[in-house]
């Protein structure tokens, strides 16, 4: 079992560890909820060290990861800036999902999903050519500071990175030495992720947690990014399914001329279903995944559910019928019954306002 | 994990109370509470129905799963903790004061037949 750099704080905080891909990593500190409550209203604060930092160097990176990732790493312009790209099967199914970050000119730095981390490795390796580098980054530790005080807790327990997170606009990040900050998440609240040498994890997450923000584990992260409508790796999206299919359509441009890998399939594979969210509207249980879905244009199923701390009452992400609209009903078998169900556009909750 | 000797047990970790007036409560251990997580939903079994010992009869729903709550013996459902309904996080803050609900048991004899603290606590440990 892996453990990150920072198990021992999370015992010291009074983690209750779970295994997760291979890992063992907190799933509370108590309480998720309430962990839930601070991300959405103060600051919470996330190992997530599991995740793979993976280098991109050398003549050819931009070019490899223009076919390689389903995004166009052209939308990289400046150095800093964060892309979310899938990473595709040639019959267009995802491999994974992931965040290309442009660190200089030529150099690219993808962080990918603890669970594929070595199934994406040996995936790039196969196509990579030439003198072009891939390098895991199991030396770097990775903090997620979420919530809307999020920024200025870190910028206080951190100021020798307030230079470089200050000024971040939403989707870029900045490197200082030997760290790199970036203004992205997976919670649906402002929020700075941190890359660091693991030796200095320890040091900056006992900062973090005296500035205030509230260690928080993967129990949150996984309501939290179910309200802000993000999806899951292995859960909501695996090889068996497009990103056309998952919502993802925005991530992809199967229209451009630039050639990917899985653009074919993209153009012929017919869309099954698309993916949408669901409130639960009748008392009865909660929604979760693999539970069928109904309704009068065919049949469903959930692929995330669960209990929402901000709306107070079951959520879901669902593949429904292709022609499934907003506002109509379904119907969700939850255990021995079937519950009624509305259907939403996610996000249901951002920035701590409901949504749906 | 806590586990008070004056209560009795089942395997499938509720816990039962002998109240004054000959009526059994049951709730779930401190140990399923804690495995479960924390609780949002909880469905209970209609008063007046009748079960028997191993029945499914409620349900808790943490923010991780979904689980049954087994009658511990044979008899008449008589009360529900309707409270619970808008505060089902009561149960892991106070496992053995909430109960989920009361039996009229159609044997009382069979309470003795249940674990006490002792032996639940090795079934599990």
């Amino acid at each position: 079992m892996n453990r990150t750099p920072l198990h021992a704080e999370h015992l010291a905080a009074g983690a209750k560890l779970v295994q997760f891909a291979g890992w063992e990593m907190p799933l509370h500190y108590g309480s998720q909820i309430e962990e839930h409550h601070a991300v959405r209203g103060d600051a919470g604060v996330f190992d997530v060290s599991h995740r793979l930092a993976l280098d991109v160097e050398g003549e050819g990176a931009r070019a490899f990861l223009s076919r390689a990732l389903a995004n166009d790493v052209r939308r990289l312009r400046q150095p800093g800036n964060a892309l979310y790209s899938c990473l595709l099967a040639e019959d267009g199914g995802i491999l994974d999902d992931l965040i290309a970050y442009r660190l200089d000119e030529a150099r690219f730095r993808l962080v990918v999903n603890a669970a594929t981390a070595d199934s994406d490795l040996a995936w790039l390796e196969r196509q990579r050519s030439g003198t072009l580098q891939l390098r895991p980054r199991r030396d770097l530790a990775m903090l997620a500071v979420q919530g809307p005080h999020a920024r200025e807790k870190f910028a206080l327990a951190l100021p020798e990175l307030r230079a470089a997170a200050e000024p971040l606009e939403a989707f870029c990040g900045a490197g200082h030495d030997g760290a790199f900050v970036s203004r992205t998440g997976y919670t649906g609240e402002e929020g700075l992720e941190l890359m660091l040498p693991a030796a200095h994890a320890v040091d900056a997450w006992q900062r973090l947690l005296a500035a205030g923000v509230r260690p928080c584990g993967l129990g949150a992260r996984d309501t939290l990014r179910l309200e802000a409508g993000l999806l899951l790796y292995g859960q909501d999206m695996d090889a068996g399914v497009t990103p056309l299919e998952c919502g993802l359509a925005r991530t992809v441009d199967p229209a451009s001329p630039r050639d990917f890998l899985g653009k074919q399939a993209l153009l012929s594979r017919p869309r099954r279903f698309q993916a949408l969210g669901l409130v639960l509207e009748t008392q009865g249980g909660l929604m979760r995944a693999h539970q069928a879905v109904r309704s009068s244009r065919g049949e469903g199923m959930v692929t995330s559910g669960g209990f929402s701390p901000t709306l107070q009452a079951s959520i879901a992400l669902a593949r429904l019928p292709p022609e499934s609209r907003p506002g109509e009903r379904v119907r969700v078998a939850v255990r021995d019954k079937l519950l009624d169900a509305r259907i939403v556009r996610p996000p249901f909750v951002r920035h701590g306002r409901i949504l749906v | 994990m806590h586990v008070p000797d004056t209560l009795r047990y089942t395997g499938t970790h509720e816990w039962v109370r002998r109240e004054p007036d000959g009526t059994l409560s049951v709730g779930i251990t401190d140990h399923a509470q804690d495995v479960l997580g924390e609780l949002v939903f909880v469905e209970f079994p209609a008063v007046g129905r009748q079960v028997l010992g191993g029945d499914a009869c409620a349900v808790v729903e943490s923010v991780k799963a979904a689980a049954d709550v087994y009658a511990p013996l044979a008899g008449e459902i008589v009360a529900a903790n309707e409270a619970l309904k808008q505060a089902p996080g009561q149960v892991n803050k106070d496992p053995y004061g909430a109960w989920l609900f009361r039996l009229k048991p159609a044997r009382e004899a069979e309470l003795s037949q249940l674990l006490d603290a002792a032996a639940y606590k090795k079934s599990f440990a």
